[in-house]
């Protein structure tokens, strides 16, 4: 486990959200994504760590997190971009864009580009509608964005 | 047109301040609150004829009236901030520019029910609102209007925020609940229901964003005044509207409980872009509209009555360029992708659909696939421990009932120009 930086800064936060519920198991979900938010993602080693602190075995605590969409398991890329294909979105032409993005990037949706900067993955409606087509690039949402948004976001 | 309630103030750049709340609402509703008794607030409710803005429509004051009274032990108040059927971007309005007129709102549920700790489920994307909400918390009990003896009632109010993590079904209440117990997001089989046995096994209201935040207003302007608005007292209130689509001017507008349909588009959304062919009134589980119901009220019954519902009064507009085989298909793909698998006649009857619909877009339907289709739906209705289910099949056979002549074009055709 000595490969989890700022693990101090974690059991800290940790153990104050533990505190905030009135069952340990309770903050599983808080807990997955304050170690997503320090480790990019729930590998091995973050699962043994929830689930030494929690009092959960390994395989509970990988079930419940893949059960999850917004978990992942290995690290997406430095600009995560998430696109919404629902029926707004699709008559605004959300499926056009994403096919564009996979085809500058060279990736499939749910994949990481080469070099670890972006990456891309189709969601279900982000409940942002009125902004259609609309993507989250990290935690920020865009739109509406159109082919010329894909343009720029592939410079970068 | 009236002037809205909830939303009055979203405009002013500090409404969603403590300083902003208390110029422009100040509490009255909770004070008020705290000083009657908690079946009086629940009968003020009843009376008010408020019904849940979630999805399902179900009278808010009776399901607080199913909560044990003299239950030994705590009672929870949880908020479904979870906003995930598709067209819905109502709730985080409420979220990001009101979060005291929620939390008002919740600590008269609690008042009413006895709960000294409330949980908000906010879905997992809505970083931006869970930060707001965050503040709003932190302010309100360091300035004493949450937490222990909050304006010297007597009375404790604790409020936390759990994130959703990007499951739909964690939405339904029984499958929220779940999720916020550290579980996956699994719909338990009722009964028992939550007012019983809920979160930690113990008696549990579950309530929208949008219901509770009309609780302040209930409760200071008076029952009466609330069941005035909206098309009659089973109907009342104002509700917010999510409009996208083929309108020109998409977004949330709140408008009384009855506009018209065209009415509401025309006066709000800025009108139709191009010409409107079918409507879905109430998210994607909501069964379509044609023209025939474009003129209908937007209430809980006039909805039923079409065979449709008002759902979270999600708004989705296609036109007559759109092509609806496509719209169908993206719905039952929703449904299959987010269906959490117990139950065999959702899990296989959602993915069947849709591989009998991607083979009828790549051009290979055959004969009596309409029937198959309506066949499969039939039997995922009233068979499934929660209602995603029925959303899914009831939605498509709107879609065939209605476009019927598209459907079998498809099967015949493949694509069509439209795709
Ligand atoms: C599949 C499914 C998804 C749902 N999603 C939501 C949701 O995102 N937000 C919500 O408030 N209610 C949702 N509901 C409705 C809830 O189950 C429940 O009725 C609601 O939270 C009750 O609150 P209310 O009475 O204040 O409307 C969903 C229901 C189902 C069956
Ligand atoms: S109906 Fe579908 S979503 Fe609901 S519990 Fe059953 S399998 Fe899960
Ligand atoms: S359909 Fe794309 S954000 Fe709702």
């Amino acid at each position: 486990m000595g490969r989890l930086e700022g693990l101090q800064d974690w059991e800290v936060k940790a153990n104050d959200l533990i505190k905030a519920y009135p069952d340990r198991k309770a903050s599983l979900l808080p807990l997955l994504h304050l170690s997503q938010e320090f480790w990019g993602c729930i590998n091995e080693d973050v699962i043994d760590l929830i689930s030494k602190k929690l009092k959960l075995t390994p395989s509970y605590v990988y079930g419940v997190a893949s059960f999850y969409t917004m978990y992942h398991f290995e690290r997406k890329g430095k600009i995560h971009i998430r696109i919404c294909t629902n029926v707004s979105c699709q008559i605004k032409g959300a499926e056009e864009i994403l096919k564009k993005l996979e085809e500058k990037l060279g990736i499939k949706e749910g994949g990481v580009s080469e070099d670890g900067k972006i990456s891309i993955e189709k969601v279900e409606c982000l409940g942002a509608c009125d902004r259609a087509p609309v993507v989250m690039v990290n935690d920020h949402y865009e739109g509406p964005v159109d082919l010329e948004w894909v343009e720029k976001i592939v410079s970068q | 047109m009236m002037e809205p309630i909830l939303t009055k103030f979203v405009s002013d750049p500090e409404s969603y301040t403590l300083k902003g709340y208390l110029k422009n609402w100040g509490f009255e509703g909770l004070k008020k609150a705290l000083k009657m008794k908690p079946e009086d607030i629940i009968e003020e409710v009843k009376a008010s004829g408020l019904r849940g803005r979630g999805g399902a429509g179900f009278p808010t004051g009776l399901k607080w009236s199913f909560v044990p009274k003299d239950f030994p032990g705590p009672k929870y108040i949880v908020i479904n901030a979870d906003e995930g059927e598709p067209g819905t971007f109502k709730d985080k309005v409420i979220i990001e520019k009101e979060p005291f007129m929620l939390l008002e709102g919740i600590a008269i549920a609690a008042l009413a029910i006895g709960a000294e700790d409330a949980f908000i489920y906010i879905r997992g994307e809505f970083v931006e609102g869970a930060r707001v909400l965050g503040n709003a918390i932190k302010e309100a009990e360091e300035e004493g209007y949450l937490g222990k003896n909050y304006l010297n009632s007597g009375k404790n109010l604790y409020v936390r925020i759990t994130r959703g993590a990007g499951a739909y079904i964690c939405g339904e209440e029984t499958g929220l609940i779940e999720s916020l117990e550290g579980k996956r997001g699994h719909p338990r089989l009722r009964p028992p229901f939550p007012a019983t046995k809920g979160f930690l096994g113990k008696p549990t209201v579950v309530n929208n964003v949008e219901t509770l935040s009309c609780l302040p207003h209930i409760i200071s302007k008076g029952a009466q005044w609330f069941s005035s608005i909206g098309s009659n007292p089973k109907n009342s209130g104002t509700k917010l509207f999510p409009v996208s689509g083929d309108v020109k001017k998409p977004g949330v507008y709140e408008a009384p409980l009855g506009i018209p349909l065209k009415q509401l588009i025309e006066d709000y959304a800025g009108g139709f872009d191009g010409k409107p062919r079918a409507i879905i009134p109430g998210g994607v589980s909501a069964p379509v509209l044609d023209e025939r119901d474009f003129e209908i009220p937007m209430d809980f019954d006039s909805l039923l009555n079409a065979k449709s519902m008002l759902g979270s009064g999600a708004i989705i507009v296609l036109n007559e360029k759109r092509c609806l085989f496509r719209s169908a298909l993206r719905i039952v793909s929703f449904f299959a992708e987010e269906s959490c698998g117990q139950c065999s006649p959702c899990r296989e009857g959602t993915r069947w659909l849709e591989l009998i619909m991607e083979r009828i877009r790549e051009g290979e339907g055959r004969e009596g696939d309409l029937e198959l289709m309506k066949d499969i739906a039939s039997g995922m209705i009233g068979t499934t421990i929660c209602v995603l289910s029925d959303g899914c099949a009831m939605s498509l056979l709107s879609f065939i009932e209605k476009f019927e002549e598209e459907f079998k074009m498809h099967i015949g055709e493949g694509k069509c120009q439209n795709w």
